[in-house]
């Protein structure tokens, strides 16, 4: 019997991207629905009552909840013979350490840089270039976070990417000056069919970056 | 070989505590080292550089850092015994959902509850109810979050109970009497040698707490 695999998503949230990426990594046919957060759909409430939010994969009926617990729910069912995690205890520990790092210090420094004004933004900038700047040592020489393959905390990560022109824009400093290696690395995802097909149109985004801030300011 | 295995810890903390567990469960011998954390160690410095934080697992010299990072590394390499996250991945996905809950929403309404008053504690007690009701309800009729053994969400979320009784003088309220049903599963857990060895006696975590009220000058 076919799988049935459903993919509710929110087309800008670099966390719905994360999962498309690792479907799409492992030869998965799925099926997105787009939801409307402002409104969200009896199936959303019904499939993520706790957190009542997006991504929620929906497998054969079955709902997976929170990206990470979502993209090592795709890593364990498909395609054993292309692992995102590595097989060695430590080499898992040290790559489910580093998704950590982006999911607490990366997400929340870039939304910060994005919502909050003044001296609390230039705090909030600060503390992404630095962020970035420590992976950028954790990258090294290496191709992708997980060595030569791409991986666990590259799939989780790249979905961001989306957002650093904006926040260069905002503020005032270039990525490709500050972290030449995440840099470098991101043009090398970006030739990956999973995460071009995966990640939306960067205009498209970016207008809505913009169209979001002016809300904020309204606000 | 012998394998060398030393935990960085602090006596109060949540978080070393799940390691405590995990370990014991697995009948790994260890050597647990209690932190200052107002002048932390060299060792910690040099194995946690990025968050300088505890718990930190050195294992034969490496370090793994971040509770719940750990206890997947220790199910993974003493795979032998008392297996913590369950073989189906669905059942994983399940664990791991709810143990990520349990993190971003318990630790920081704790925090509330013992540190604030007036109406932002009265919000926070709430919450507090109202997020463990919903484990009662994840839990149903099962003895345990794993079933008919101590799993993964048990040894994730019972180190919160030895804070209960500082919640309770604190916020004055009876956690008792809102979730029976959870107490009891926190009873049956402390009847488990690996759990009642690892658990600190809640009485001196509230003396704990009271000396970080007077530290911080709070009421």
């Amino acid at each position: 019997m076919a799988d049935e695999v459903i993919l509710l998503d929110f087309w800008p949230s670099p966390f719905g991207k994360r999962v498309m990426i690792a479907l799409r990594e492992k030869g998965v046919e799925f099926d997105t629905r787009e939801e409307d957060l402002s409104n969200k759909s009896p199936l959303l409430l019904k499939m993520n009552p706790v957190r009542k939010q997006i991504p929620v994969l929906i497998h054969n009926g079955k709902p997976i909840c929170e990206s990470l617990v979502i993209v090592q729910y795709i890593d364990e069912t498909w395609g054993p013979e292309s692992p995102l995690l590595p097989s060695d205890p430590y080499e898992r520990a040290r790559a489910r350490f580093w998704a950590d790092y982006v999911d607490k210090k990366i997400y929340w420094a870039a939304r910060s840089a994005w919502v909050l004004t003044g001296e609390a933004q230039e705090a909030a900038n600060k503390e992404f270039i630095e962020s970035l700047k420590v992976l950028e040592g954790e990258l090294g020489d290496k191709a992708y976070f997980g060595g030569e393959r791409f991986g666990y905390v590259d799939v989780l990560l790249i979905p961001f990417s989306t957002c650093f022109h904006a926040l260069e824009t905002l503020g005032n400093y270039s990525i490709v000056e500050e972290c030449p290696k995440v840099a470098a690395w991101v043009k090398q995802c970006m030739q990956r069919e999973s995460v071009a097909k995966s990640l939306p149109d960067q205009h498209k985004l970016d207008d809505h970056f913009v169209a979001l801030k002016k809300e904020h300011q309204a606000q | 070989m012998a394998d060398e295995v030393i935990l960085l810890d602090f006596w109060p903390s949540m978080f070393g505590m799940r390691c405590r567990i995990a370990l014991a469960a697995k009948g790994v011998k260890y050597e647990y080292k209690d932190e200052d954390l107002r002048n932390k160690s060299e060792l910690l410095l040099k194995m946690n550089p990025i968050h300088k934080k505890i718990p930190v697992l050195v294992h034969n010299g490496k370090p793994v850092c971040e509770s719940l990072v750990i206890l997947q590394y220790i199910d993974e390499t003493w795979s032998d015994k008392c297996p913590l996250l369950p073989s189906d991945p669905y059942q994983r996905a399940q664990a791991r959902f709810w143990v990520d809950y349990v993190d971003k929403k318990f630790y920081e309404l704790g925090r509330k509850v013992w540190s604030t008053k007036g109406e932002e504690q009265e919000t926070a007690k709430k919450e507090m109810i109202e997020s463990l009701k919903l484990l009662e309800g994840e839990l149903g009729d099962k003895p345990f979050f794993g079933g008919e053994k101590l799993g993964f969400l048990d040894v994730a979320i019972v180190p919160f109970s030895t804070w209960f009784y500082a919640y309770e003088m604190c916020g004055n309220f009876s956690l008792e009497a809102e979730c029976p049903k959870f107490m009891a599963w926190t009873k049956r857990c402390m009847e488990i040698e690996s759990v009642s060895k690892s658990l600190v006696d809640p009485h001196k975590v509230y003396g704990f707490v009271l000396q970080l009220k007077k530290a911080f000058g709070i009421e």
